[in-house]
């Protein structure tokens, strides 16, 4: 081993410790709900004192977040699935053509990004009773993909910028027409920052809460907020329960995604190929 | 349209017809007209930027000419996309899809040309043997070698026979004793195969050493077309001369011309070359000789010689050696054969300069 300084190794412990300190903080607020949320007493309280499962099963069986959670399955599904359509086929003529106007477009694209999510949301709630639209899954669904949209569209962008366009050269020197090459090279591909790209504006979606505050009715309620409607009226636990529900299915979900396609791919900072 | 017939009278596969490609304001490519031969290997040689990678991307249709028009086997390709175009092509990098086998790969020009699964498979057997390549199939590229991954590039470009074979730098990835076998390799099945073959370097030595014809292009334009050994012992234009093999450039003075004959003064030394490149010249003025380092021949500083100078570098090759000899400020390039050069003329010592003068070229001054 290559002999260190003292000066080294102070540096080295102080890096050390701040790193620890960091990652403390990002995980601080989740220890403190996961074990906020074994209480036995129906108060949020921090410590516990005495310990149980029963806040967990409390909020399984409350029937306004079982249908915020299908609620929110619906949504999600829809909106993140048009989401990377819309922000696929925008980031490819992004990429892949010039055409005036084009730094414009992309700012627009973006802009979500800028535009605060309760503006979208209020801005939706008029236009819906303008129009005349019924608070229903549609109107939740289009506030969605325009709020995800940014985020598809930057996770395909980057995809398709990290591609290789020899690849497509290469299958069109073999007598692939367009549609082929797209088929069978450019999407193949492409997988792992499309499914990035899904993932990202899945969990997005389904977590959104200020937007959806607006524009969803008793019916369509997601499950922030049914959260939401929840903690106006109760302080017990069970909503660190379903928190902590929320970060074990989300952790699942990217694990899950992490197997078939590697971490590094899925969160599109690795090159694809 | 009439097949145009090139230099050896065969007939002629792919012909560039004043092509002329800009972008934007740069004009990548100036009025360049070239006729390659069936089953001949014509090299596009040249610095980069100079044209040589757009010309073969025309070719290949992944580019569209501003002017001019390209046909293939007498057919006008303009409008013609690159998948109706019956090209093979061997990329810088290989392109090999990652997300198939090599197999697959090699196999997928015949599922778009919709060849019975039997015949494909019989062609993919034969053109992984061809390569040698054979159990390889169900590999994936990332688990192979540079040298095999080329291999499977050649096997999937060849395997659809394709009218023209076009190669845009495949062995600049390679190190440099496999690059040799592959050459070698290459040049072989595209003989066996008679393939018409266009093949972009800006290598000096992988065009002398491959083709049949070389065209060495600089600025968008075709400075020389011609047979290696044309190329190398009579370029065209100083460009030429300094770009295609080590050469060295002298500054001499025209003292007589006589119809293809020119005598330059070097020094004290008279030296005669062709004239032709000299035409229109006045007596007495500047001149550029250039020679090539095997056409100087070092002797004894007190024997007759064009220029005196002295060593300041050895280069020990092997099978020859290389003296930088200085002579009035000027480093020249003197090339020996054997070994005994590195004894006969240490570091330091002065040295007389022969010039194996028939065998030169001189232009006017630049």
């Amino acid at each position: 081993m290559i002999p260190r300084s003292t000066y080294q190794r102070v540096l080295r412990l102080v890096g050390l410790l701040t790193v620890l300190v960091i990652i403390a903080f990002l995980v601080l607020p989740a220890a403190v709900v996961t074990i906020a949320a074994f209480n036995d007493k129906p108060i949020l309280s921090f410590p516990p004192q005495t310990w149980s499962w029963r806040w967990f099963g409390r909020a399984l069986a409350y029937e306004d977040f079982r249908q915020g959670f299908f609620n929110g399955l619906i949504v999600t599904a829809w909106s993140s699935t048009i989401a990377l359509c819309v922000g696929g086929m925008f980031a490819f003529v992004i990429d892949r053509y010039k055409f005036p106007l084009k730094s414009a477009i992309e700012g627009i694209l973006i802009s979500p990004l800028v535009i605060p999510h309760f503006t979208v949301g209020l801005g939706f709630l008029i236009l819906a009773a303008q129009v005349g639209l019924s608070r229903g899954f549609a109107v939740v669904v289009i506030c969605h993909v325009i709020l995800v949209l940014p985020f598809v569209l930057r996770s395909v962008y980057v995809s398709l910028r990290n591609l290789d366009q020899s690849y497509e050269y290469a299958a069109a020197s073999l007598g692939a027409g367009p549609l082929r090459v797209l088929t069978t090279v450019t999407l193949p591909l492409l997988l792992p920052g499309l499914v990035s790209g899904w993932l990202f504006a899945a969990i997005l979606s389904f977590n959104e809460f200020t937007a959806s505050l607006f524009v969803t009715s008793q019916r369509t309620q997601t499950l922030p907020v049914a959260m939401y409607n929840y903690v106006r009226e109760f302080a017990d636990p069970s909503m660190a329960a379903l928190s902590v529900m929320y970060i074990v299915g989300t952790a699942a979900l990217i694990a899950f995604a992490n197997a078939f396609l590697g971490l590094g791919k899925v969160l599109n900072i690795e090159q694809s190929h | 349209m009439k097949p145009s017939a090139n230099v050896e009278g065969e007939q002629t596969a792919v012909h560039f017809d004043a092509v002329t490609k800009r972008f934007d304001d740069v004009v990548a490519l100036n009025a360049v007209t070239l006729g390659v031969g069936r089953s001949e290997f014509v090299t596009l040689l040249g610095p980069s930027g100079c044209g040589k990678t757009t010309l073969l991307k025309l070719a290949a249709g992944f580019l569209g000419p501003d002017g001019g028009s390209i046909s293939i086997e007498g057919k006008r390709m303009n409008d013609i996309p690159t998948y109706q175009r019956g090209i093979g092509m061997m990329f810088q990098n290989y392109a090999l899809f990652p997300h198939m086998s090599v197999a697959e790969n090699v196999a997928y020009g015949l599922k778009t040309r919709r060849v019975p699964r039997v015949e494909r498979d019989k062609r993919v057997a034969d053109a992984l043997a061809l390569v040698k390549l054979k159990g390889m199939e169900n590999r994936k590229p990332r688990q192979l070698s540079g040298g095999q991954q080329q291999r499977v590039a050649l096997a999937r470009a060849l395997v659809i026979n394709p009218t023209v074979l076009l190669l845009d730098e495949p062995f600049s990835a390679l190190d440099k004793s496999l690059r040799t076998s592959m050459q070698v390799e290459l040049r072989e099945i595209q003989r066996k195969l008679g393939l018409t073959t266009i093949f972009v370097t800006h290598d000096q030595g992988e065009a002398l050493s491959m083709s049949d014809r070389v065209a060495v292009m600089s600025e968008g334009r075709i400075r020389q077309l011609g047979r290696p050994v044309d190329v190398y012992r009579s370029p065209a234009d100083p460009f030429v001369a300094s770009f295609v093999g080590d050469n060295n450039r002298l500054r001499g003075q025209l003292v007589s011309m006589q119809a293809k004959q020119a005598i330059v003064a070097l020094g004290d030394a008279l030296v005669k070359v062709s004239g032709e490149s000299l035409s229109g010249l006045e007596k007495s003025a500047a001149v550029d000789l250039f020679v090539r380092p095997e056409q100087f021949s070092v002797v004894a500083p007190e024997e007759p010689c064009a220029i005196k100078g002295s060593v300041v570098a050895q280069i020990y090759q092997g099978g020859h050696v290389d003296l930088q000899i200085e002579c009035a400020g000027e480093r020249l390039l003197v090339r020996s054969p054997g070994e005994q050069a590195v004894l006969r003329w240490p570091m330091g010592a002065p040295v007389g300069i022969g010039i194996q003068a028939d065998r030169c070229s001189a232009f006017p001054a630049a």
